[in-house]
C-alpha cells in the first residue's frame, strides 16, 4: 500500500488517539518527574463545632510564590520512580547486605509495596491467561459442533460471566463466596470443613481472584475464537478428510494455526489486561491479601491528598511493565511482519 | 459442518455436550441466582445469616406478604428513573461502536496491508497506549475539559470511548483483516480499482465476521464502562453503569442495593436479542465471503 | 432575645412549609450555583434546598455522586470554577485548603449570614472557610437481649467489650460476637484513627508533618484491635460499613464501634428482622486504656465556596447554601437523615449516640494538610500485622516509611 492511501486511510483514527492518549501520556511522563512545591507549614487555630485546636495549614502566599516562579512544580526526576513506594533501590540494596540466605531476602522483598503486587499480579497473570485461552477454546470447539439452531442461545449463555456489569456481578459473587454464601458454603461442604473461609486467607483469596478471573475472561476469547472458527476454509479441511486425516490432525494442522494469529492477539491483550488487574481486588475487597499497581494508582488518585506524581510514575512503570512481558510476541511478530 | 457432525462419534458426542453443560452451569448460575434473589429484598438476597434466606425469602415474605417482590424494579425503574440513564447509554452505546467501527476499519485495514515496517511500529504504539491504564488517562482529561466547558457532555464521553478503545479496536480488526486473503483486493487493483474501490467492493462485503466481532466488544466496552463515564458525565447525562453505582453509593442506602441487582437484571434481556440477532449476521457474512473466495 | 429568634426561625420554617412547592427568596436574583458532593440523603436534602433559590438569572446546578473527591478539586482549579461550591468533610476540605481553591467566607458571613450560629462555622486560622451542617461519629451499637442474657451493662471501655465479648463467646449465644469495619484501607485505618485517639496519641511530632506514630500507645492501639479482632469474624479484614451492617442484620453480632449516620437502618422495622431492630440500641463510644477520651472521632459535613468565581457567584452560591441549611428544610422525613446542626433539629433516640460522643468532649479527626497522606498509609500497611506477617512496632514504622515517601513527595517532608 502507497504511503499516501495509507495515511488517508489511517487518519482518522491517528488524530482520535493522538488527541486522547498521546498528549495525555505526555502529560503524565512530564508529572512524574516533577513533584508538587516545598509546602511552607504554618502553625494555626482552627474552630469547628466540636471545639478550637491547635493545627497546621499550608501558607498559601508563600507557596504561591514558588508555584507562580515554576508552574510544572519542583523538578526531581527518577527520585519517584526509585522510592520506597515504587521501585525502591535503596530499600533493596539494603536487604540484599542485610539477608543472608535468598529467602531471607525475599521475605524482606515482599515488604516492599511495588514487589508485593509484582508477585501477585504475576501470579495472576500466569495463570489467567493460560487458562482463560484455553478454557475459550474449548468451549468455542463445542458450540461450533453442536446442532445451528442451538448455538445463539449458547453463545448467549456463554457470553453473560462479561456481559453482566462487574459492578455487580463482582459484588453478587463476593456475597455468594462469603462462609455463609452458596458458594461458600459449597466448598465448605466440599473441603468438610466448616469453619473454611474464602476470604479470610491469604492464598485462598488469590485462588478465589484466579478462578474468578479465568470465568470471567474465557468468554472473551471463547467469541473471538468461535469468529475465527468461522472463517476456517473449508476446502482445506475437506481435501484432509479425503486424505484421512484424522479429527485431531485437522484440529492440530488445519484449524489450530488458523487460529494462531488471533491466538497471538489474545495473548497480547490478555497479558496486558492482566497485568493491569484490578476490578477484582476492589469487588472482592481483597486489598488486604492481593495488591496491583493498578490498585496503587486508584489509591493514590482516589485518596482525600492526592498523590498525582505518584499514579504517573505507577502508571509509566506499568506501561514498561507490559512492553517487557510482551517483548516475546512482539519481537515475533515483528519477524513476521510483512510475510504472512 | 453438518457432516462431520454426523460422523462423530457417539463418546466425542457425549464429551462435548457434558462439557458444554457443565460450562453454562458455570456461565449461567450467578445470573440465575442474581434474577431469583432481584425478586427479594436486600435483607435475604445479601444475607449473612445464611444462603437459604435468599432462597426462600423469609423477609421478603414479613414484608411483602409474598415470597417474590417487584420492590427493586419498581423503585429503579419508576422512583429512580433507570429509563433515562438506559437511554444515555444507548446512545453513548450505539455512537461508540459505530464511530470506533467506522475509523477502525479502516485503520486496520490499512495497517493489515502496508509491507512498510512503520505499520509495526503503528502497532506497538497502539499498544503502549493501550497499556496506560485509563484512570490516569481520565483523570488527566479533567482540567482541560472544565476549563473548556466540555466536561459533562454525552458526546464528550463519546468521542474519549472511541479514542480509548482506538488500540484494542486496531489489533483485533488487523489480525482479521490479515484472515482475508491478500489476493482478493490485489485482484481487483489489477481490474482497475483504486484502493478505496477494493476495500469497498471486495473486502466489506467480507469482513463482517471480524467486524461484529470486534463491535460486540466495543459495545461492550462501551456498555460496561465505568471508569470515563462516571469521571466525566454530569448527573442528567448519566449512563446506566454510573448510575447503578449510585443505587449502591458508598454508605448502601436500605433497599437501593436492590434496584442496582434488578437493574442489571432487566438490561440483561434485550442484549439477549441482540446477541441471538448478531450470531447470524457472523455466520451470513461467512456465507458471503465463502462465495466471493 | 433568643426567644425572640426562635419564635422567628419557626414562623420561618411554617411559611416554608407552607409555600414548599413556591419559590423561596433566598436573597439572591441573579448568579451561577453548582454543587458538587458526595451522594446520600441528607446531602441530597441540601442541594434540593439550595435548588429552590433558582430563578430566571439565578440557576443552581449540583452533581452528587460517590466520585465527588475524584472530580472536585479539578472542576474547582478552572477560572471560573466549574463548581461554585462543594459539600465536604472533615478529613477531605484539606484537600481544597491544599490547592487553594476555597475562599474565607468571612466577608459574607458578615454581610448575609449574621443568622448562621456561631458554632456552625468552621474557622482555619482566624478565617471561615466552610459552614458545617451535620455531625456524625462512630460509637458503641449494642443487642439489648443478648447483654441481658449473659448479665452484662453496655460496655463503657474496650476492656469491658473485650470481656463482655469473650463471656458471649463462652456461653455459646453467638460464635463472634463483635463487629467492626475493619475492611484494609480506608475503614480499617479510620479504626486506628480512633483507638490511638482513645490512648492519648499524637499523630505528629507537634507543629511538623513528622509522623510519630510508632511508640507504646501505638502499639497497645493495635493490640486492642488485634483482641477485638479475635472475637470478629475471621473476615473481618473484608468489611467494610456496608458489610458490618449486614452482619448486625442477620443477628450475628452483638456489640460494635459504628458511625451514628448508619444506626438508623439497623433499628428501622422495614426490612429487619424484628428481634435485631428491636434489641438495638446505641450508647456513648467507649474509652481504652484508661484514658478520659473516647476512642473515637467527630466528624462534620459542610459547605464552601470556590475561590475562582465572580463575586456575584459567590453571593449567589453562600445565599443558596444557606437557603439549603436553613431550620425551613428540617420535616418528619429530613429528620432522621442526620444529626443536623441546624436550630429546630430534635435527636431521635438512634442519634443519642453521636450526641453523646460530642458531650463526652470527644476529639474532632484531625485537620492536618498531611493528615490524608498517614491515613492511606495506615490503611495499606496495618492488615499485615492483623494477617500475623508483622508485629506492631514494624508494622508501625514501615507505616511511618510509607507516610515519609508520600510526604517527601508533597513537598511536606524534605
Amino acid at each position: 500500500m502507497r504511503h499516501a492511501t495509507f495515511l488517508r486511510f489511517f487518519l482518522p483514527t491517528a488524530i482520535a488517539m493522538l488527541l486522547f492518549i498521546a498528549m495525555p501520556i505526555v502529560s503524565v511522563v512530564v508529572q512524574s518527574v516533577y513533584a508538587p512545591h516545598d509546602r511552607v507549614v504554618i502553625e494555626v487555630e482552627n474552630c469547628t463545632p466540636f471545639g478550637c485546636t491547635k493545627s497546621t495549614a499550608i501558607d498559601q502566599a508563600a507557596t504561591q510564590k514558588l508555584r507562580d516562579e515554576n508552574p510544572l512544580g519542583r523538578f526531581v526526576g527518577g527520585t519517584i520512580y526509585v522510592d520506597r513506594s515504587h521501585l525502591a533501590f535503596a530499600e533493596v540494596a539494603e536487604a540484599w547486605r542485610q539477608s543472608a540466605t535468598a529467602g531471607d531476602f525475599a521475605a524482606r522483598l515482599m515488604n516492599l509495596p511495588f514487589y508485593k503486587a509484582l508477585a501477585f499480579t504475576l501470579t495472576y497473570l500466569v495463570f489467567v491467561t493460560p487458562l482463560s485461552i484455553l478454557l475459550g477454546l474449548l468451549v468455542a470447539l463445542a458450540v461450533n459442533a453442536i446442532p445451528r439452531i442451538l448455538r445463539g442461545p449458547t453463545i448467549f449463555f456463554s457470553l453473560l460471566p462479561m456481559i453482566v456489569t462487574p459492578l455487580i456481578g463482582a459484588l453478587i459473587l463476593f456475597w455468594m463466596v462469603d462462609s455463609r454464601g452458596i458458594i461458600g458454603a459449597a466448598v465448605q461442604w466440599l473441603a468438610n470443613d466448616p469453619d473454611l473461609s474464602l476470604k479470610a486467607s491469604t492464598p485462598l483469596t488469590w485462588v478465589m481472584l484466579i478462578v474468578y478471573g479465568t470465568w470471567s475472561t474465557a468468554p472473551f476469547a471463547f467469541v473471538v475464537y468461535y469468529a475465527g472458527l468461522q472463517t476456517v476454509p473449508q476446502d482445506t479441511i475437506e481435501s484432509a478428510m479425503l486424505d484421512g486425516a484424522s479429527r485431531w490432525h485437522r484440529l492440530r494442522y488445519v484449524v489450530l494455526p488458523h487460529l494462531m494469529p488471533l491466538t497471538t492477539f489474545m495473548f497480547l491483550i490478555k497479558i496486558m489486561d492482566n497485568f493491569r488487574v484490578f476490578e477484582p481486588i476492589v469487588s472482592f475487597n481483597a486489598g488486604a491479601h492481593a495488591q496491583s499497581l493498578s490498585y496503587f494508582i486508584y489509591s493514590d488518585l482516589g485518596g482525600e491528598t492526592r498523590l498525582l506524581s505518584s499514579a504517573a510514575a505507577t502508571s509509566v512503570l506499568t506501561v514498561a511493565g507490559v512492553l517487557v512481558l510482551l517483548s516475546p510476541v512482539l519481537v515475533r511478530t515483528w519477524r513476521q511482519f510483512g510475510k504472512a | 459442518m453438518t457432516r462431520s457432525a454426523r460422523s462423530r462419534s457417539v463418546t466425542l458426542n457425549a464429551l462435548i455436550v457434558g462439557f458444554l453443560a457443565f460450562w453454562l452451569l458455570l456461565a449461567i448460575f450467578p445470573f440465575f441466582w442474581t434474577l431469583w434473589g432481584s425478586f427479594k429484598v436486600e435483607g435475604d438476597f445479601f444475607s449473612k445469616a445464611t444462603w437459604q434466606n435468599a432462597v426462600f425469602g423469609p423477609l421478603t415474605l414479613l414484608e411483602h406478604g409474598s415470597a417474590f417482590t417487584g420492590a427493586g424494579y419498581r423503585g429503579a425503574w419508576i422512583q429512580e428513573e433507570f429509563w433515562r440513564s438506559a437511554l444515555n447509554s444507548l446512545a453513548v452505546v450505539v455512537c461508540v461502536v459505530v464511530f470506533s467501527l467506522s475509523i477502525g476499519t479502516l485503520g486496520g485495514y490499512a495497517l493489515s496491508r502496508s509491507t512498510y515496517r512503520y505499520a509495526f511500529w503503528l502497532l506497538l504504539i497502539a499498544l503502549v497506549f493501550r497499556a496506560m491504564p485509563p484512570i490516569t488517562l481520565v483523570s488527566g482529561y479533567l482540567l482541560p475539559f472544565y476549563q473548556w466547558n466540555l466536561w459533562g457532555h454525552l458526546p464528550t464521553a463519546i468521542v474519549v470511548l472511541v479514542a480509548i478503545n482506538q488500540p484494542f479496536t486496531l489489533w483485533m480488526l488487523t489480525s482479521f483483516f490479515r484472515n482475508i486473503p491478500k489476493d482478493l483486493d490485489e485482484s481487483a487493483r489489477v481490474d482497475g480499482c483504486t484502493q478505496f474501490q477494493a476495500f469497498r467492493h471486495v473486502i466489506i462485503p467480507v469482513m463482517w465476521p471480524g467486524v461484529i466481532t470486534t463491535g460486540l466488544f466495543s459495545f461492550l466496552l462501551a456498555y460496561n464502562d465505568f471508569v470515563v463515564t462516571a469521571m466525566l458525565l454530569s448527573k442528567q447525562n448519566q449512563t446506566m453503569i454510573p448510575k447503578i453505582a449510585s443505587f449502591l453509593g458508598t454508605t448502601q442506602t436500605e433497599g437501593n442495593v436492590m434496584f442496582a441487582v434488578s437493574s442489571v437484571v432487566s438490561v440483561t434481556a434485550p442484549l439477549f436479542l441482540l446477541v441471538m440477532f448478531f450470531q447470524r449476521q457472523i455466520v451470513s457474512g461467512l456465507t458471503a465471503g465463502a462465495v466471493k473466495g | 432575645m433568643h426567644k425572640t429568634l426562635k419564635a422567628a426561625l419557626s414562623l420561618v420554617a411554617l411559611l416554608a412549609a407552607g409555600t414548599a412547592h413556591a419559590q423561596t427568596n433566598c436573597g439572591a436574583t441573579t448568579g451561577r450555583v453548582n454543587i458538587v458532593g458526595n451522594e446520600f440523603p441528607a446531602i441530597k436534602t441540601v442541594a434540593a434546598n439550595a435548588a429552590k433559590c433558582q430563578t430566571g438569572a439565578l440557576t443552581v446546578k449540583s452533581n452528587l455522586t460517590a466520585n465527588h473527591q475524584r472530580i472536585n478539586v479539578q472542576g474547582m482549579q478552572g477560572n471560573p470554577a466549574e463548581y461554585t461550591s462543594a459539600v465536604i468533610a472533615t478529613s477531605s476540605i484539606v484537600a481544597l485548603m491544599n490547592e487553594n481553591v476555597i475562599r474565607p467566607l468571612d466577608a459574607l458571613v458578615a454581610a448575609h449570614g449574621a443568622d448562621i450560629p456561631k458554632n456552625q462555622l468552621i474557622t482555619i486560622d482566624g478565617r471561615v472557610m466552610a459552614v458545617a451542617f451535620m455531625a456524625n461519629a462512630q460509637h458503641l451499637v449494642y443487642r439489648k437481649d443478648i447483654l441481658a442474657q449473659v448479665g452484662a451493662e453496655p460496655p463503657k471501655t474496650y476492656e469491658d467489650m473485650i470481656r463482655v465479648g469473650k463471656l458471649i463467646r463462652e456461653r455459646g449465644i453467638l460464635r463472634n460476637p463483635i463487629g467492626g469495619a475493619y475492611k484494609a484501607g480506608w475503614d480499617l485505618a479510620q479504626e486506628f484513627v480512633n483507638m490511638y485517639t482513645g490512648q492519648g496519641g499524637e499523630f505528629f511530632k507537634p507543629g511538623t508533618p513528622e509522623a510519630a506514630i510508632n511508640n507504646p500507645r501505638g502499639v497497645a492501639a493495635l493490640n486492642t484491635m488485634k483482641a477485638l479482632s479475635e472475637l470478629m469474624h475471621p473476615d473481618f479484614l473484608t468489611h467494610d460499613s456496608n458489610g458490618t451492617s449486614a452482619e448486625w442484620k442477620a443477628g450475628n453480632v452483638a456489640l460494635m464501634n459504628m458511625w451514628g449516620s448508619r444506626t438508623g437502618v439497623l433499628m428501622a422495622r422495614e426490612g429487619n428482622d424484628p428481634k435485631v431492630a428491636d434489641n438495638t440500641a446505641v450508647a456513648a463510644p467507649m474509652t481504652v486504656g484508661g484514658g478520659r477520651i473516647p476512642a473515637t472521632t467527630l466528624w462534620w459535613d459542610g459547605w464552601t465556596v470556590a475561590r475562582n468565581i465572580s463575586d456575584e457567584d459567590a453571593r449567589a452560591t453562600f445565599l443558596a447554601m444557606k437557603n439549603g441549611i436553613s431550620p425551613a428544610i428540617l420535616n418528619d422525613e429530613t429528620m432522621g437523615q442526620a444529626v443536623w446542626m441546624i436550630a429546630g433539629y430534635k435527636p431521635a433516640p438512634v442519634n443519642q449516640g453521636v450526641i453523646q460522643t460530642m458531650a463526652m468532649g470527644a476529639k474532632p479527626y484531625p485537620m492536618l494538610p498531611y493528615m490524608g497522606l498517614l491515613h492511606t498509609a495506615l490503611g495499606d500497611g496495618l492488615a499485615a500485622f492483623f494477617q500475623g506477617r508483622k508485629d506492631a512496632a514494624t508494622t508501625l514504622s514501615d507505616i511511618e516509611k510509607a507516610y515519609a515517601t508520600a510526604a517527601r513527595e508533597k513537598g511536606f517532608l524534605k
